[in-house]
């Protein structure tokens, strides 16, 4: 068995008296999609931001290429963040630049590339997204897909070896998710490692190397698509997956 | 009726022209004579302000100098403060909340006459009374300006930060390149504010003797006893001044405005 190219253990995050994480461990192989699911404060997100430590979690371990993360440091944190992306639920682009000038910052500022370089880059991501003829625009003149794919870009134009994706597709109109959806899938394919939280149950089902079921902090049940949808073992899991699949469908 | 002139420092508004018309004037309803002479006198007063409208567009250059100078050590130090304030060490943000309440709470005079005749004289520092004021309404500038700031830092939603940070920037490359251009579009009518507020302020130099439109006016209509006129045309440059300032700054608005992307409540 090849090593994890991501590894966390036991990462736990409280906020005040509410524990909000009780140990999550897993590991993550090259080119796996881990789908997190589970309903809304299962700590999924909390999860995701802790992997980056956006959120300072208060215990737990993280490994990147076997080497772990040190995120007092600032300068290893900078370092370990730029290797995973992160996509948000709400996109965040930054609202005073253009959609190239998004995908080109990362580059120029932090990796410190010449901006004709990090311009050709962020052209060549934009393309990739389907955005070229929008790099021009600003993000208040993109729809919410287009948003989300610009934000992919900005991520992809650092190489991350990870991606991490919070419900990337729920802030959006139910017409535009198939766009995102067609982006996340052509990087699965190009073999990106990613986990991401949805309820795209169908999506899921159709992409995840494995499905994560996650309550109450805890990681309840893990396994492949088809035996979380189809054979679970944990009452709860059942009782979730069969009323997210009569919500959202089976094809996501 | 004679009457004689006062003394030059003490004179009223007609005192010195008393004594040409006061035959003429009707002694039981003085008011109505004075609009009269108001009226009577404009071309003089016209002449009065043609000629000492040179040396007092002179001491609007030094007013512009004071408020620009004033402006940007007000930036230059509001900004890093508002910063502070927002996102640095709890200790940190309590100093900062010293220092605005300190610089907001002594009234201007105040701190120029302890910077001034105090300050500069207990230590026997050789400043001019133009730096001076520059200082002082600089000090008390960033004061506010670091409120602007940090309310349009605040109103910045979350997720700008940490998309920075999950980019990988530093804290302090978030804030140059990320928080700061978005805040600093959103301070600009909060600053036009400020400019109109320290463009009247530094009216209160002159009494440090800084030769600005005030004490030029001052100075001219002690000497010609032709107050009306002057302070009356000390006011116009301000009001001209205030114009074309906020007026650059609104224009300085539209360009820095970023297309579909407009702050909030407007």
């Amino acid at each position: 068995m090849t090593a994890p190219i991501l590894r966390i253990e036991n990462i736990s995050k409280r906020y005040g008296k509410k524990d909000v994480l009780k140990g999550a461990s897993f590991d993550v192989l090259k080119g796996d999609l881990k789908i997190l699911i589970g309903p809304s404060g299962a700590g999924k997100s909390t999860l995701l931001q802790c992997i980056n430590f956006l959120v300072k979690p208060d215990e737990g371990r993280i490994w990147l290429d076997e080497q772990e993360v040190h995120y007092a440091h600032k300068r290893d944190l900078c370092a370990y963040r730029q290797k995973v992306g992160m996509i948000f639920q709400d996109f965040n682009l930054f609202d005073h630049l253009t959609a190239l000038e998004n995908v080109r910052i990362g580059m120029v500022r932090v990796k410190g590339m010449g901006k004709a370089e990090a311009g050709e880059r962020a052209v060549m991501e934009l393309e990739r997204v389907g955005l070229r003829e929008h790099m021009q625009k600003y993000p208040a003149q993109l729809s919410g897909g287009q948003k989300q794919r610009v934000s992919i870009a900005r991520a992809l134009a650092m190489d991350p070896k990870v991606m991490l994706l919070d419900e990337p597709t729920s802030a959006l109109d139910p017409e535009l998710i198939g766009e995102v959806h067609a982006v996340i899938r052509d990087l699965g394919n190009n073999g990106m490692t990613m986990i991401m939280a949805t309820h795209q149950i169908g999506f899921a089902s159709s992409l995840a190397s494995e499905i994560v079921f996650m309550e109450d902090g805890r990681i309840l049940e893990r396994g492949t698509p088809d035996k979380i949808f189809n054979h679970a073992e944990n009452a709860r899991t059942r009782e979730f997956c069969s009323k997210i699949t009569e919500l959202y469908g089976e094809r996501g | 009726m004679e009457r004689k002139p006062g003394p030059v420092g003490g004179a009223s508004l007609f005192s010195m022209k008393d004594r040409e018309y006061g035959d003429t004037m009707p002694q039981k309803c003085p008011h109505i004579p004075h609009v009269f002479k108001v009226i009577e006198r404009m071309p003089e007063s016209l002449i009065a302000i043609m000629d000492a409208l040179p040396y007092l567009l002179q001491g609007s250059m030094v007013t512009l100098v004071v408020v620009v100078g004033a402006m940007g050590l007000g930036f230059a130090l509001g900004a890093p403060l508002a910063v502070g304030q927002v996102y640095g060490h709890p200790a940190l943000r309590r100093f900062i909340a010293v220092y605005v309440w300190f610089f907001r709470g002594i009234p201007l005079l105040v701190f120029l006459f302890l910077f001034y005749f105090g300050l500069c004289t207990a230590f026997d520092i050789n400043l001019s009374a133009f730096a001076v004021a520059i200082i002082v309404l600089g000090l008390i500038s960033s004061a506010y300006q670091s409120q602007i700031f940090r309310g349009a830092i605040l109103s910045l939603p979350e997720g700008q930060f940490k998309a920075a940070r999950a980019l990988g920037m530093s804290d302090f490359k978030a804030i140059s390149f990320i928080i700061l251009p978005q805040a600093l579009r959103l301070s600009i009518p909060g600053w036009s504010n400020e400019y109109s507020i320290l463009l009247k302020d530094s009216a209160v130099t002159y009494a440090l003797g800084v030769a600005e439109i005030m004490a030029r006016a001052h100075f001219v209509a002690t000497r010609t006893y032709q107050h009306l006129p002057l302070y009356f045309a000390a006011g116009v440059i301000f009001l001209v001044l205030t114009w074309v300032g906020t007026k650059g700054l609104r224009l300085l608005e539209e360009r820095a405005r970023i297309p579909g992307y407009s702050p909030k409540g407007l």
